[in-house]
């Protein structure tokens, strides 16, 4: 009687173990219902995800692995250091929209002489940020618990400037409305040094597809698309003097410059291939895949996330 | 004695259709407000702070404003004369909003202030006015003490349903097929064309009853 007790009790834990282990593979070790949104830290074998919302994968916002936090795991994050191809030595970097702080501590690695300012409107998700994906702050590197749009706005009328900008910034459903107006590109446009440049992080599908390009067209003129095969992530690279009109051309300069050559080694060594981000560059001046009649965007007209829900 | 009960009725019906439309606006305009603030004060939670709590303050001094001028010689042309006014005290929104919101973004740091000073700005006395049309209908609707509650539910019923669905409404559909300001405008021309229409109306109607009684008077 009593060893079948113990045999029971013990099967019971058997399959208890079972259960406990399965959740060990994604465990949600941090979880918190910030002003904006719920936020997840969830740590899946050595890979550690920043998550808003909802549990599923369409939500992921930032990941690292913990035993190599230099990798980058995201295309995306891939795709935005394509700006260093055409802008291989900015001095001073812009990111709106912190995740996991990973593209700051990225590139402070990569470029340690550059100063950073990253703008998170969102106090939770800069300490999670902190005590979690081990974002990196010192003198050169500063987080501004700000909306993005007055950030800049003021930063304007101080009369700074930054040559590369990253808008990397979402909401629930996508990026914020205001963040995606002609009016705040201008803005944006006007924060940037001579040489500067823009990626911006999009995905959008169905009309606003056409809207969001249309609107970036409209006050960069033509612009780079990285985009990748295997997701939906399409990065905009915008220079504020324009696009060079031949891009072949300017790829093999900027392939024989010796920084470059650098540069794609210590990519290498963090996961980009230098080789296939050039293959996915595309310019607009001759791969424009929307409808010239697409309209554009305005603090006036801002429809933005209702138009990626319309699928007509 | 019929007509004049039937009469009576349709005004009724009037005056509460009227309710709705003040309902709708209120919320219409309060949603863009967001909107409207958004590219100088951003979409921080605090944003939305300012312009609820502007919005409640300013209801609450029209509902006291609106019963205080219901007081003496209560009459539908001067509750036509509130829409009129509240469409024109909108129309700022559309004017001055940029320049207004320029300075204020310049003069203060703290985006909670600064959005607080720009909603009061822009949306305080316009939203005072349409509060006042609260109070006031439900004197032009009272005829007896006994009615009163069952008048003022209905009131409630009707101006809140308004306002859900001018929530409703803009926030679907309405920012997807328009700009804001022809948005503001055409709510700014519906209270104004509905103000006039009010005052128009209730000059016919005592008109009508001016007729009415002399022609009783010749008859007896």
């Amino acid at each position: 009687m009593y060893n079948s007790i113990v045999k029971f009790s013990l099967s019971i834990f058997f399959l208890l173990g079972v259960f406990i282990t399965n959740d060990i593979l994604a465990e949600v070790i941090h979880s918190e219902r910030s002003l904006y949104r719920n936020i997840l830290v969830e740590d899946k074998g050595d890979l550690r995800c920043l998550k808003f919302n909802v549990k599923s994968n369409k939500t992921r916002q930032s990941c690292f692995l913990k035993s190599q936090p230099q990798q980058l795991v995201f295309n995306y994050t891939k795709q935005l250091l394509t700006a260093l191809l055409v802008n291989p030595e900015p001095k001073r970097i812009l990111i709106i929209g912190l995740g996991g702080g990973t593209m700051s501590n990225t590139l402070h690695q990569l470029l340690p002489d550059s100063y950073i300012d990253n703008v998170e409107i969102d106090q939770s998700v800069i300490n999670v940020a902190r005590q979690y994906f081990g974002f990196l702050e010192n003198d050169k590197i500063k987080t501004y618990s700000q909306d993005g749009r007055v950030f800049v706005k003021r930063a304007v009328l101080k009369k700074q400037a930054y040559d590369w900008i990253i808008l990397d910034a979402f909401n629930g459903d996508y990026i914020p409305e205001h963040l995606m107006t002609t009016e705040f590109l201008e803005e944006i446009k006007s924060l940037l040094s001579a040489q500067g440049i823009l990626t911006a992080n999009t995905f959008s599908s169905s009309k606003l597809y056409g809207y969001e390009s249309a609107t970036y067209k409209a006050v960069f003129g033509d612009f780079y698309q990285v985009s990748n095969p295997d997701s939906s992530n399409r990065i905009i690279l915008a220079r504020n003097n324009g696009l060079v009109e031949n891009l072949n051309e300017a790829q093999s300069t900027v392939k024989h410059s010796e920084n470059i050559t650098k540069l794609a080694a210590e990519l290498l060594t963090i996961g980009v291939d230098v080789k296939k981000l050039y293959q996915n560059m595309k310019s607009t001046a001759n791969h424009q895949n929307w409808s010239d009649d697409s309209p554009v965007l305005t603090d006036q007209f801002a429809p933005a996330n209702l138009l990626n829900i319309d699928t007509d | 004695m019929q007509t004049s009960n039937k009469l009576i009725n349709f005004s009724h019906i009037y005056i509460y259709f009227l309710a709705f439309t003040s309902g709708f606006s209120i919320m219409c305009i309060e949603l863009l407000a967001g909107r409207i603030l958004a590219p100088f004060f951003g979409s921080s939670v605090h944003i939305w702070g300012s312009i609820i709590t502007v919005f409640m303050l300013s209801l609450s001094f029209g509902y006291l404003l609106g019963g205080k001028f219901s007081i003496h010689s209560a009459s539908l042309t001067r509750y036509g004369l509130i829409f009129i006014v509240a469409g024109v005290t909108l129309l700022p929104i559309v004017t001055s909003s940029t320049w207004l919101m320029e300075g204020i973004f310049l003069a203060i740091e703290d985006s909670r202030y600064g959005s607080l000073l720009a909603s009061t700005a822009l949306f305080f006395i316009p939203t005072v006015i349409l509060g006042m049309l609260s109070p006031y209908s439900v004197r032009l609707l009272v005829k007896n003490s006994n009615e009163s509650g069952q008048v003022a539910g209905k009131l409630y019923f009707v101006s809140t349903l308004g306002s859900a669905i001018g929530t409703i409404i803009t926030s679907f559909y309405l920012v997807m097929w328009f700009d804001i300001n022809t948005i503001v405008v055409s709510v700014s021309l519906v209270l104004s064309i509905l103000g006039i229409v009010t005052i128009v109306l209730s000059k016919a109607n005592t008109s009508f009853y001016k007729a009415k009684a002399q022609r009783d008077i010749s008859h007896v």
